[in-house]
């Protein structure tokens, strides 16, 4: 048994979040043991550490769990309709060049309704950051199985283990054209933090996946029981690109791959878009 | 001179006349998706936005357009989209959303056949009904009939005005035809059209002191100016689901209740000021026509024609059908003979003149026509019908 602490120690960081300066102490409505807290931490340690002006960085957030982010996340937030992150963030940066949108989706926002969205915002090379939040179900509508959810695994919309392939999301995004894609997990805190620094001050889209456990609907359907049981699957299923060289296509199967897959320059969409703006007023 | 306002006189086809009309309203950002019959408003809006140092894109899909209008809006600029009924059927989750959060948008509706894929080039006015019942919930839209290029030109303007002081989507009906009729249109000096045009309004009080959705105060309803992403005019939080007027989520009936009866009632409430009808003949008429758009035209002619006869007939015309003109309609059935309305479809706008009608104890009669205008003649032979 922990002790209960009689009285709470003040978050270090609850000024700086929206319930925080709104009900004087940040609080947040995830499950315990869920990823996003950790999430909304760390991107609230790049915004004090690189003392950004969230009016220029507004969150543009989609449907799930995550929808509830805002309340603990620095800054401006829109939320969006469920799958169309990309597109609202799309027409953000076109009519205003100066913002620099930070997308968050989940993985059935991302993956399964805005797929479309997604690809073609990696292919137009639109400067925002898109992160992806993984945690292998639907968590919000009670558990269903997602296009991230691994096969055989359950889910509350396949009692009898899941009998598809799932999506390496990573993989979309290069082939789509995404200039700088990475996937870390809400476990490894310090790299993901590196990784959205580097991510914003780069000129293009940055896609980030962050693999995050959901022992609630996850864990508990695929007997793992306690959070700490479902980080231990993830750690277990992460192999870091590096030492993934060394390894087999057999020993590499089912496993997340850790860390930065791609960083390339591309012309970026809105940058291209003012020179024809120029040339077509100069009427060339 | 300005590239944005063509002054002068030209032929234009409605579509091309839509254009230009959102252009000189000062739209500065289109997105869009092909789709027979509206496909002339993206390729003109591709070579004129630019032009008037506005952003184009052709997205993904149709949720997508509207989806970046959105964007676009959120952060101060006036935004456009249209496209044609299937495409409108998959705007509509966003033009609920943009209800909801009183962004404020204008979708062209350029109609052609239904129901399914039904025929791209032919019109039809089916999508008149789901213009303000088409997305989930309950909100109210602005929604306008032009019925000419020139009208075309003008009400581009007149929409984006409703859109800016309403923060409402408003939703503009064209179809096949009017979109490819080549008519005259007069577009006046610059001076001129930026008189009538309505500006993005920006907040003036404090940031902390900014509201950002429709609020009451004293028993008015005061719709502040919309929020700008990227300025200290934004709620921390702008949520898609219900909230109150800082835009904290209520998720509660009493949040509900209060929200979707301010997103009715500034519509609503406001009819005396968003209404628009014309008139004609209508004082010592028996007979009253009442259409819009295109059957509007036709019924003019008819309804000269039984004036020849000695038919005392008359016309309403419906420039605004959401919301429905109720005031407008009930003054001029009051104490006639019978209504006369003639539509392109079977019976949709009919549903609410009728019941205008009823109040007034005026028997209603629906001409009905498919992927064609009526002729003069049809609407002819029904008031001649009616009169006996």
């Amino acid at each position: 048994m922990i002790p209960r602490v009689a009285e709470k120690p003040e978050h270090p960081l609850g000024k700086y979040v929206y319930t925080g300066w709104l009900l004087g102490e940040p609080r947040h409505i995830f499950c315990p043991g869920c990823g996003y807290g950790t999430i909304a931490q760390a991107l609230t340690r790049v915004f004090i550490d690189e003392k950004l002006d969230g009016k220029k960085y507004p969150f543009v957030i989609g449907i799930g769990c995550y929808s509830a982010l805002p309340a603990v996340l620095p800054g401006y937030s829109v939320m969006v309709l469920h799958g169309r992150v990309p597109a609202v963030a799309t027409g953000m940066k076109l009519a205003n060049p100066e913002l620099k949108p930070i997308g968050i989706s989940g993985d059935g926002d991302l993956l399964a309704i805005g797929t479309s969205h997604f690809l073609h915002a990696c292919r137009r090379n639109v400067d925002m950051l898109l992160i992806l939040l993984h945690n292998n179900v639907y968590g919000m509508t009670g558990g269903q199985v997602a296009p991230t959810t691994p096969t055989t695994f359950r889910a509350t919309t396949a009692p009898y283990g899941y009998a598809e392939t799932p999506f390496d999301a990573c993989e979309l995004a290069i082939v789509g054209g995404a200039t700088y894609v990475a996937r870390w997990s809400s476990i490894q805190v310090q790299p993901l933090v590196t990784s959205i620094k580097k991510a914003l001050k780069r000129k293009g889209l940055s896609f980030i996946e962050i693999v995050s456990p959901c022992p609630t609907y996850f864990g508990r359907k695929n007997k793992m029981a306690e959070p700490i049981d479902v980080f231990r699957w993830i750690k277990d299923k992460s192999v870091k690109i590096e030492k993934a060289k060394g390894m087999s296509k057999e020993e590499l199967a089912g496993k997340y791959l850790i860390g930065e897959f791609v960083e390339r320059e591309r012309p970026e969409l809105s940058e291209m878009y003012r020179k024809l703006i120029t040339a077509a007023q100069e009427g060339k | 001179m300005s590239k944005a306002i063509l002054t002068g006189t030209h032929v234009m086809m409605g579509n091309h006349a839509m254009v230009e009309g959102a252009i000189a309203a000062g739209c500065r950002f289109f997105a869009g998706y092909p789709i027979t019959p509206q496909n002339e408003v993206p390729e003109r809006m591709s070579e004129r936005m630019p032009e008037a140092g506005g952003t184009f894109i052709q997205m993904e899909d149709e949720i997508g357009s509207i989806a970046a209008c959105i964007g676009a809006s959120l952060v101060g600029v006036k935004a456009m989209t249209s496209s044609s009924g299937p495409g409108i059927c998959l705007k509509q989750e966003c033009i609920s959303w943009a209800a909801s959060v009183e962004i404020p948008l204008v979708i062209a509706n350029v109609q052609r056949t239904g129901p399914g894929s039904g025929i791209v080039s032919l019109p039809h006015h089916g999508d008149m009904m789901q213009a303000r019942f088409g997305g989930n919930g309950d909100y109210q839209v602005i929604t306008i009939v032009p019925a000419s290029s020139q009208e075309l030109f003008d009400m581009m303007i007149d929409a984006f005005n409703y859109a800016e002081i309403w923060r409402v989507p408003v939703i503009v009906m064209s179809d096949a035809f009017l979109g490819h009729i080549l008519e005259k249109v007069v577009i006046p000096s610059a001076d001129e059209i930026n008189k009538r045009v309505v500006q993005r309004r920006k907040p003036t009080i404090e940031p902390a002191k900014y509201v950002p959705f429709t609020y009451e105060d004293k028993g008015q309803l005061v719709i502040p100016p919309p929020p700008v992403m990227g300025s200290p005019y934004f709620p921390a939080w702008m949520p898609s689901v219900t909230h109150n007027e800082r835009g904290i989520p209520i998720l509660d009936e009493r949040g509900s209740y209060k929200m979707v009866q301010k997103l009715c009632d500034k519509i609503v409430k406001n009819e005396d000021k968003i209404v628009k009808t014309e008139s004609y003949y209508l004082d010592d008429a028996d007979i009253v026509v009442v259409a819009y758009g295109l059957p509007f035209r036709t019924s003019l002619r008819a309804v000269r024609e039984a004036r020849k006869k000695g038919i005392k007939a008359g016309l309403l015309r419906l420039v605004t059908v959401w919301p429905f003109p109720n005031k407008a309609v009930s003054a001029a059935v009051e104490g006639k003979k019978a209504v006369v309305v003639p539509e392109i479809n079977f019976g949709q706008m009919f549903i609410e003149i009728e019941r205008a009608a009823a109040k007034k104890c005026v028997p209603a009669h629906l001409v009905p026509q498919i992927s064609k205008l009526h002729e003069p003649k049809e609407i002819l032979s029904k008031i001649e019908e009616v009169a006996k």
